[in-house]
């Protein structure tokens, strides 16, 4: 299997401040991954990494063949969720839309085509309804959804999200869930997920990898979440509890 | 230079300024942790509006003022509460009621030359009158500022929390507004109301820059107030400028380099927004 | 004089082609202001403008260009400061209150002249001169001219910069040449309505147009409508009834944004319904 993203000996540093240290890992071409780890340990610096918008101190990336860089159409990126306010003058339709043009420059005339691109992406997302609404009073799944068909429009071969599930409820996570793992399915687009908890994409995702004190751990599930590895991670005693195939990991802030 | 002190003027708008040096540095203090700084310039200008009616209706200018920036200060409160939004409501109440202004000013026969000193500021006018108005609302504002303190100081921090502990935190954004609204109005007789966001915020702000304890930053401002409302006085006294143009000056020159040198000195813990990248 | 004959006289004319010129732009830039928050960035411009025109008057040249160039280099001063601009009022608020001062202090200079201060301050349309207007038609055009280049990225950075700028959008740089723009703009606004009053022309007409319509395009076009009609009316009525112009203009678009307040939100007739959740299973 083709690998999409491989990182060698790649650390980072901000100043004195160390995020992430001697990081080794290959991902395949229409994986999808969960990235674990506690607050710090250099999740959304990772992100940033893989799009270009900094640059490691040491080590080495390859994304698809080639050194990151800003600007990627092959990477679909989903920052993390942000309130919009309710009185945003804007559509749906519009916030999707920056994904196809909204880095060109002029004012760019409406089309059909373009129209039809950007409700592909909507019914994509289950969000073709929600078009002509504006973007404010949309709850936050659904703005989450928008998001996700805004990232899918340059038809990128690697998907990034940055906490998707963060402020969503349990029957919306699983919505958002389902819909990221249908489109790394039947797009083979390689994905990469932020989470803070890995049980409800535990059947959606191929690979764990976990973040912490910026050394990294890469594999199935149950071969990252168990004592031995999150202890030598953490570097302390770390006790993981697995009830009804759900994980808890004890002693450690996740 | 310091024979000055010879003219009543002066004696009366050094007392008046002192006075209201610590008032405004006091409350100037809440206004920038409370970030309601766009707030406290838009109810100086809303107290043009007040001034310039008082002189159209041959009363006393404080009166007007109080009128309108305890009114404006009570709309304000009502609007928005998100600060986008805020930040345009305030700012239609501010042109609104400086357009009235304007009005009021050009109804009236000496239109230029009032304008400019409700606008500027000018010490030659100060009586002992003045002095007696400025010192009794000041204590009303120490008063009212000394009763809040605590749950004021809590709900600008923690709002929730104080929320959630019963402080009644709308009412209480109103009566801040409203204590606010009485320093502008007694201020601006001598710096005008268009600098007394200068004497407000200027102090509070470099002293918060330079000390992360409440009330070390609030002693630091009054100091700051007074030597800025002082200098301005002698140096007006002596130049053909207004005080205000020094008040304005001395504030933004002592403000810059601790602004640009603080970010060295607090490290990282102080900017933490910057760190997690 | 009748109407007509006052429409005949130069300085109507010069005021009404200059408040036209302004109004259309400042509707345009006004959405952006606040799309992007910066109501307190443009209030602080404007005030930067009077201690630029303060200063043209001291040293004898003309008004806008005095004001140009402070407020220029203000924006590009705030721009590198970055976005650190947008949420620090405190530095935005000390650099309006020198720039107060440093105003007063150029006037005095000049000369203990009040009218001149109150003219600066709040606008003196009548007095606009064809010099005047060439100059705010120049810099109209590249106003227009810019925005039309930054028109989707702008749009794009304002409403989402992380998502922008991991598209390769260079987001500081558009922020640096946006207050450019602002700068331009809140220098011809002066003209019009006076310092203190810009944001009555520049911002208002946005914010309540942004009430009745949710299409960028459809907003835009209502803020021009909102600032031209009241230029327009304010000019005519300060015309018949001899108070200042910029009192109108105020109170024009003061109302609408009232009345846009008041209205309810505006939905899509038909499509919108309360929070849709698709019921799809997935």
């Amino acid at each position: 299997m083709q690998d999409s993203i491989i990182l060698e000996n790649v650390g980072v540093r901000f100043g004195e401040l160390s995020i992430l240290n001697d990081v080794n890992l290959s991902i395949h071409a229409g994986e999808f991954i969960v990235v674990l780890g506690p607050n710090g340990a250099g999740k959304t610096t990772l992100l940033k990494l893989l799009l270009g918008l900094i640059h490691p101190s040491a080590g080495k990336i390859q994304i698809l063949g080639r050194t990151p860089r800003r600007g990627n159409q092959a990477i679909g990126y989903v920052p993390q969720h942000r309130v919009i306010e309710p009185e945003t003058p804007l559509r749906a339709r519009d916030l999707v839309g920056f994904g196809l043009d909204g880095h060109r420059w002029g004012i760019g005339l409406p089309s059909r085509a373009r129209t039809e691109m950007i409700d592909r992406a909507l019914e994509e997302v289950d969000a073709l309804s929600l078009a002509e609404s504006p973007v404010g009073l949309l709850s936050g799944g659904e703005q989450q959804r928008l998001m996700i068909a805004q990232a899918l429009l340059t038809d990128p071969k690697i998907l990034l999200l940055d906490e998707p599930l963060a402020n969503l409820d349990l029957a919306h996570q699983q919505e958002v869930v389902g819909l990221i793992s249908r489109i790394c399915r039947t797009r083979g687009v390689t994905t990469l997920l932020v989470s803070h908890d890995i049980n409800p994409l535990l059947q959606a995702t191929d690979r764990v990898l976990f973040l912490a004190r910026g050394h990294a751990a890469i594999g199935a599930p149950s071969e990252v979440i168990n004592n031995e590895t999150l202890s030598r991670l953490y570097g302390l005693p770390v006790e993981v509890a697995r009830v009804a195939d759900r994980f808890f990991v004890l002693g450690a802030e996740l | 230079m310091f024979n000055i002190f010879q003219y009543g003027f002066i004696q009366n708008a050094f007392i008046a300024g002192s006075i209201v040096a610590v008032v405004a540095a006091l409350l100037g203090y809440f206004l920038i942790v409370r970030g309601l700084t766009f707030a406290g310039h838009a109810l100086s200008n809303v107290g043009f509006a007040g001034a310039a009616g008082a002189v159209l209706a041959g009363i006393q200018p404080v009166y007007g003022l109080v009128i309108f920036t305890v009114a404006g200060s009570v709309i304000i409160s009502i609007l928005g509460k998100r600060i986008r939004e805020r930040d345009v409501a305030v700012g239609v109440v501010m042109t609104f009621a400086l357009g009235l202004g304007i009005l009021f000013l050009s109804l009236y026969h000496g239109f230029a030359e009032s304008a400019y000193s409700i606008l500027f500021g000018s010490i030659l006018g100060i009586s002992q009158s003045d002095v007696i108005v400025t010192a009794l609302f000041s204590l009303i504002i120490i008063l009212g500022f000394g009763y809040l303190a605590r749950p004021l100081m809590f709900s600008s921090f923690d709002p929730e929390a104080a929320e959630a502990r019963g402080v009644p935190v709308r009412t209480l954004d109103i009566i801040f507004l409203i204590l606010v609204a009485l320093a502008i109005s007694v201020s601006m007789q001598i710096v005008g109301v268009l600098i007394v966001f200068a004497l407000l915020v200027g102090p509070a702000a470099t002293a918060n820059r330079l000390t992360p304890r409440p009330a070390r930053a609030m002693g630091l401002a009054i100091v700051l107030g007074l030597i800025y409302i002082w200098l301005g006085i002698i140096l007006a006294a002596n130049t053909v400028f207004p005080v205000s143009f020094f008040v304005a000056a001395l504030s933004f020159v002592v403000y810059l380099p601790v602004r640009l040198l603080s970010s060295h000195w607090w490290g990282r813990g102080f900017r933490g927004e910057n760190v997690h990248a | 004089m009748s109407m007509l004959d006052l429409l005949r006289q130069g300085f109507v004319q010069n005021a009404f082609l200059a408040g036209t010129i302004i109004a259309v732009i400042s509707g345009i830039v006004g959405y952006f202001v606040i799309l992007r928050g910066q109501a307190f960035a443009t209030e602080t411009l404007s005030h930067v403008g009077f201690a630029g025109a303060a200063g043209a008057a001291l040293i004898g040249i003309n008004s806008l260009i005095g004001m140009i160039f402070l407020t220029v280099l203000t924006a590009i001063g705030m721009g590198t400061l970055g976005q650190r601009v947008k949420g620090r009022d405190i530095e935005v608020g000390m650099v309006l209150s020198f720039m107060l001062g440093l105003g007063v202090l150029f006037l005095s200079l000049y000369t203990q002249n009040a009218t001149r201060a109150v003219n600066l301050l709040f606008g003196s349309i009548l007095s606009v001169t064809r010099e005047d207007v060439m100059l705010t038609l120049g810099s109209s055009v590249v106003v227009l001219i810019v925005l039309i280049i930054l028109f989707r990225p702008l749009l794009f950075a304002s409403l989402d910069p992380v998502a922008a700028e991991a598209r390769g959008v260079p987001v500081q740089t558009l922020s640096i040449l946006f207050l450019f723009v602002l700068a331009l703009t809140v220098s011809q606004a002066v003209e019009v309505v006076g310092a203190l009053l810009v944001f009555a022309l520049l911002i208002v007409p946005a914010a309540s147009a942004e009430r009745f319509a949710i299409k960028p395009f459809s907003v835009l076009i209502l803020s021009v409508v909102i600032s031209l009609f009241s230029t327009w009316s304010g000019l005519l009525l300060s015309l018949v009834g001899h108070q200042p112009a910029s009192f109108y203009i105020v109170a024009f678009t003061s109302l609408f944004y009232i009345i846009s307040r008041l209205a309810p939100r505006f939905r899509i007739p038909g499509r919108y319904r309360e929070l849709p959740h698709p019921s799809r299973e997935v």
